[in-house]
């Protein structure tokens, strides 16, 4: 086997950045889902972006724009989702089901027109310093403004939470919504916010497939990471920095499986493919079950509808 | 009521004048059920073409995408054949009991199978492509083209077809290069472009310096384009993907046969049988090779395709043998199709098990 310092620092690399989509997907549920609002509706929001975001790259030849419009996209579906849940009091989960199967049907119909056509390459940042630190070069240096994003978005998302004053509405709202409700806050609002924004780092999630990771549009192309990021948000309790973890393992393991298959070891490949679904869930049950802790981070009132005259 | 009685009887009457015109004029009407969707770009991509070929010869054409290879394909398949359709292509393996189910009990409609085996009625026939041929030549191009002499390999599912390929692509990639090594990488999916490109990564930081692949995507050869390694397109041309990486594909080219058969039901010639088409036929196509490959290598590559064509060479010529060393093909003889279409053992020189 070959211990080449760079090649630990090439792995750890692919790892961080199939662990990207899931991080920012989970992100923006866990703020959705931290302000009461149960959203299944995440791959449905990340196909949607997927698309969008190809489909302006192709059409406008702009990367900003299609970044941008994949996340317009995701906001305009997940106010589609806002609109039914918090105005029209629809059950929760049966909207966000019904969300995902109407994004990946739609974003079929749109892609029809795009499928064959190659991607844009998009740029990265620091790639003159790509050679200069053994081990941290390839981990640090040449990735795409949304890989960085996508690793401060964790504690960025935990700061605002804990730290800030909007963070304690949002937690408010979804612990309590009464309580939040005759403190004058606008429950309705603040849930509608939160979901437009999971709605927002969904479709970035999405495009960094379509546009930055496998530069291409296919059919479901999404492959089922949407639920894994809801998984995440689960598993992890909550928590914005056990949410990165957990999507390393993820990442790490589904990589380190096909570098085990190439070596050669002999363990059946089908127990190898499941690994990655088994440890994650396992480690993050082991980190996370301090009964009471969990108990303080799980939004009470989590897809519960809330009617202002009860 | 007298009324209306007369003018559902003058309606019935159109209708079955309508009927009977549409009946005498043969207007036959052509089904394809596909497996996934025709956005794929890959499979059932290929298998649209070849319907939209169907139709430029001027017949009607009616599919149904992402058809599960359960009872609901027998449930798709008898609305398609209740519906006035004289034939439907059925494009995955795991159809073949429900088409054969069907085609019983509607002995007028006829029925083609893609990759099957099983023609239990006479109005069931079966077709496959040999792109085994084709990895012939991709496994003569990795084997001189490699200087890592690590070739990777991203495999789908494993089943006869894909093993074929891989012992294929080995055979020809060690007859030009003894010390060749190939490492395989099992995705278990058709095509989810994210772990495609995970695998080929893998692959590449491993050593590979040439990707081969046998799912459907264009993330392996994007990802190759990127690392700046070596690849060849899968079923349809990637070259566009990849401009620096693709050295060729593979292309399914199923069109000529589809037309072939429609128009051998409107002029009342279709018959039973079970076509397995390769280069010579031209189902399996190779694309345009790239300017990188040297020129002796492209004529040797040119030569290969022409025998292969002709069926001077190939593609399991023995002696051949298992990963154990037991003989699989004597000197001399060359596998027949019973052994290709069951073909589940490594040929020497494969490295790992297949997965059970």
């Amino acid at each position: 086997m070959i211990v080449d310092i760079n090649f630990v620092g090439l792995i750890i690399a692919s790892i961080m950045a199939s662990a990207v989509p899931l991080i920012l997907a989970s992100c923006g549920e866990l703020i959705t889902e931290r302000s009461g609002v149960l959203n299944l509706g995440v791959e449905g929001m990340m196909i949607i972006g997927a698309i969008s975001g190809f489909a302006l790259m192709t059409v406008t030849g702009s990367l900003i724009i299609a970044v941008f419009g994949a996340m317009l996209a995701g906001v305009l579906i997940s106010t589609i989702f806002a609109f039914l849940t918090q105005t029209l009091i629809t059950n929760h989960v049966a909207t966000g089901l019904a969300l995902t199967i109407f994004g990946i049907g739609i974003s079929a119909m749109i892609g029809k027109n795009f499928v064959g056509i190659p991607g844009k390459e998009f740029p990265v940042l620091f790639e003159g310093l790509k050679d200069t630190i053994p081990l941290l070069s390839p981990i640090l240096f040449g990735h795409s403004i949304v890989f960085y994003f996508a690793f401060a978005l964790p504690f960025i998302t935990s700061y605002f939470l804990k730290k800030t004053k909007i963070g304690l509405i949002v937690r408010a709202v979804g612990d309590s919504p009464e309580s939040a409700s005759n403190q004058g806050i606008n429950v309705r609002f603040v849930r509608y916010a939160c979901i437009l924004y999971g709605g927002a780092m969904c479709g970035l999630a999405g495009a960094y497939l379509s546009m930055i990771y496998t530069p291409q549009w296919i059919e479901n192309m999404t492959g089922g990471r949407g639920w894994i990021a809801l998984a995440l948000v689960v598993f992890s309790t909550w928590n914005p920095i056990k949410i990165l973890i957990g999507a390393m393992i993820f990442g790490g393991l589904t990589i380190i499986q096909f570098h085990m298959q190439a070596i050669g070891v002999r363990i059946p490949v089908q127990f190898l493919t499941a690994l990655p679904y088994i440890v994650t869930i396992i480690v993050l049950v082991v980190i996370s079950r301090d009964s009471r802790k969990i108990r303080l981070s799980t939004p009470s009132s989590l897809g519960k509808s809330f009617h202002k005259d009860n | 009521m007298h009324k209306f009685l007369i003018r559902s009887f003058v309606s019935s009457l159109v209708l079955l004048f309508t009927l009977t015109v549409a009946a005498v004029a043969k207007d036959v009407k052509a089904a394809f059920v596909y497996i996934g969707p025709t956005g794929d770009h890959g499979w059932t991509y290929q298998h649209d073409v070849g319907r939209k070929a169907v139709e430029a010869a001027g017949f009607k054409t009616t599919y149904v995408e992402g058809v599960p290879e359960s009872a609901d394909a027998e449930r798709v398949l008898r609305q398609l054949a209740n519906s006035g359709h004289d034939i439907i292509f059925t494009t995955s393996f795991g159809y073949m009991n429900p088409t054969n189910k069907v085609a019983k009990e509607f002995p007028n409609v006829k029925f083609e199978h893609a990759t099957g085996y099983k023609r239990e009625h006479p109005n069931v026939a079966t077709y496959a492509a040999r792109f085994y041929e084709g990895r012939t030549i991709l496994g003569t191009i990795a084997g001189t083209m490699t200087k890592s002499n690590v070739i990777g390999y991203v495999a789908s599912f494993p089943i006869p077809e894909v093993i074929r390929g891989i012992n294929s692509f080995t055979l020809a990639a060690q007859k030009v290069n003894p010390n060749i090594k190939t490492k395989i990488v099992w995705a278990f999916t058709w095509y989810d472009p994210g772990k495609e490109a995970e695998a080929a990564k893998a692959l590449i930081d491993q050593g590979a310096d040439v990707i081969a692949q046998h799912t459907d995507s264009t993330a392996i050869v994007q990802m190759a384009e990127k690392a700046g390694v070596y690849a060849f397109g899968q079923a349809s041309d990637m070259d566009k993907f990849a401009p620096k990486a693709v050295l060729t594909s593979v292309e399914n080219n199923w069109g000529p046969y589809y037309v072939d058969r429609v128009k051998a039901v409107a002029n009342g010639t279709w018959n039973q049988k079970d076509t397995w088409h390769g280069i010579g036929d031209g189902m399996v196509v190779i694309s345009g090779l790239d300017s990188q490959i040297p020129g002796d290598l492209q004529a040797k590559v040119k030569k290969l395709q022409a025998d292969l064509a002709s069926g001077k060479v190939h593609s399991f010529t023995g002696p051949i043998y298992d990963q154990k060393g037991n003989l699989m093909v004597a000197e001399g003889k060359t596998a027949d199709d019973g052994m290709l279409a069951g073909m589940m053992t490594y040929v020497k020189g494969v490295e790992g098990d297949i997965p059970k």
